[in-house]
């Protein structure tokens, strides 16, 4: 029993413990899984003073509302997000990149998230759960990692170990940059698609799906032809790989994404992008723009040393 | 043994074995994948072997496409460690509650029912690889008249235990996930369990599994024994 936790007064809509995920599990079906937008976790993690590394709480569109009972403890919000705090006499609206320090009986209350997806509620301490194969991650469609792999339900209740004793408020001047254009780089069957499919695929604007979520981002659009063959031999996915099916319509995987497909890869989505890419909601249009490997990879690294950047100001 | 490499986005390497699907091809790609396993390559954080693929993912941060496709050109390759396949029987029931594909496949493939049930049952497979999602076996090989394509649309829901088909091989859908293969019928054993973190595969690579149809009723007292 712990004498720090919160109460779930309302789970939100897909909410998850979430780190940094698991590694070398591929070739037994289990992805990298993890919070979807890497930066926004480190920082979340950061202004509470917790190991970059520590687990989080991810969210989607509508987030948790819960209730804390315990010894002060700082909590801080990531992402684009809409949240308030409950004290006994006052309620406050929150900002995203500031930490807030709360006591017995306070509540934080997160509304939704502001035309993206993903937010992140790191709390300053450590969180009582269970870990498999080193990552406390989530993935619900295999029921792995903490919570019996599951998302948040009403009536649960979150403990923590220990509370950090470091409790300074810390605060980030970072907005969300948001983008339309997502760099790829050629998928290994781009060949396989018609003239018209390849120049409609850099060309024209896609919709995101509600058929999306954390395995993967359904678009529809112009159809994409292919002329050789619909199926491949199954094979290897890695987080990011554009798969279009026999429909046309394009499927982008990511992070709890099958590990094995057998659609033909018409591009893979550069990693610089993969961060803002999955906070593109449904119903937003996307396009996508051709790069190659070596700018993919410079621009990644500068993309690195800005996130770093930004973690050392806090 | 590689035909060729190359980069699959900016954080993994492709390395292709040849078009064809056969237990030779399958080897060699379990030789890579077991000599990169041991070896621990700085970067590298997953492999995935597959009928005659073999993906190398690895952290952008930490190296890059061109020093890992050098190490990988430059490795001794390893003979896999010989280990012990199983033979393993899949209870399967093939219900029109669960055979959700039968007819199309039965139209397809311009057999009936009865004929496409006997030639699946009466077969031993291969196991050439798990994946998609976790534990999910891919078995191998089915007749040349057995074999049909995947749907054009996948599913958005595939029931957990469905026991599916797709051109030369049979799968187990071993959690309810989204997918694309021909299902026709249903298992009620568990192909995963995530609590053995050692071995959370009750079929791996190498394994030889046949199918034991049973009945509706045989079904729903299956855990119940």
């Amino acid at each position: 029993m712990s004498n720090n936790y919160f109460d779930i007064i309302r789970p939100g809509i897909n909410s998850t413990f979430q780190d940094k995920g698991r590694e070398h599990l591929y070739h037994i079906g289990i992805p990298f899984s993890g919070a979807m937008d890497n930066r926004n976790y480190l920082i979340a993690n950061k202004l509470v003073s917790n190991k970059l590394d520590s687990a989080v709480i991810e969210f989607a569109y509508q987030g948790p509302h819960l209730k804390y009972s315990g010894a002060k403890i700082n909590f801080a919000v990531t992402g684009d997000v809409i949240f308030k705090i409950k004290k006994k006499h006052t309620e406050i609206e929150g900002n995203c990149y500031e930490s807030y320090q709360i006591e017995n009986g306070d509540e934080i209350n997160i509304i939704s998230t502001n035309k993206s997806v993903y937010g992140y509620l790191a709390l300053g301490g450590e969180l009582d759960i269970k870990f498999q194969w080193d990552s406390c991650s989530v993935n619900t469609k295999a029921n792995i990692g903490s919570n019996d792999g599951k998302k948040f339900n009403t009536g649960q209740r979150i403990n923590l170990k220990k509370i950090n004793s470091v409790k300074d408020i810390k605060k980030i001047n970072y907005i969300n940059t948001k983008i339309e254009n997502i760099r790829v780089i050629k998928g290994t069957n781009f060949n396989y698609f018609s003239e018209v499919g390849k120049k409609n695929f850099y060309e024209k604007e896609f919709i995101v799906s509600k058929l999306s979520d954390r395995m993967g981002m359904r678009l529809e659009g112009p159809k994409i032809e292919n002329i050789v063959n619909t199926n491949i031999k199954s094979e290897g996915l890695i987080k990011g790989v554009i798969q279009v099916p026999a429909d046309g319509n394009p499927i982008i995987m990511l992070s709890d994404h099958g590990t094995i497909g057998g659609y033909p890869k018409i591009g893979v989505v550069a990693s610089v992008d993969y961060d803002r890419l999955v906070q593109i909601s449904p119903g937003s249009k996307i396009k996508f723009k051709e790069i190659n490997l070596s700018d993919a990879e410079t621009l990644f690294r500068l993309y690195e040393m800005e996130t770093q950047n930004l973690l050392s100001q806090i | 043994m590689i035909k060729n490499i190359s980069n699959l986005g900016d954080a993994a390497v492709y390395c292709d074995f040849g078009t064809e699907v056969n237990k030779s091809i399958n080897s060699n790609v379990i030789k890579y994948f077991n000599s990169i396993k041991e070896k621990k390559f700085k970067g590298i954080n997953n492999l995935t072997p597959s009928y005659n693929k073999l993906i190398i993912s690895y952290d952008l941060k930490l190296t890059n496409f061109n020093e890992v496709k050098s190490y990988v050109e430059s490795i001794n390759v390893i003979d896999s460690i010989t280990s012990v396949s199983k033979k393993i029987e899949i209870p399967v029931c093939c219900h029109e509650m669960f055979s959700m594909d039968i007819k199309r496949v039965e139209e397809k493939l311009n057999l009936s029912r009865e004929k496409i049930l006997d030639n699946f049952l009466n077969k031993e497979y291969f196991c050439y690889m798990t994946g998609f999602i976790a534990g999910m076996p891919f078995l191998g090989d089915l007749d040349k008249n057995m074999r049909v394509q995947r749907l054009e649309t996948p599913r958005v829901k595939v029931p957990k235990g469905s026991v599916a088909l797709t051109e030369q091989f049979a799968n187990i859908y071993t959690f309810e996930s989204p997918g694309g293969w021909n299902v026709i019928g249903n298992t009620p054993i568990d192909v995963f369990d995530s609590s053995k973190e050692d071995k959370p595969n009750l079929i791996n690579p190498g394994d030889t599994v046949v199918f034991k149809e049973i009945t509706l009723d045989q079904y729903k007292n299956f855990n119940e024994q």
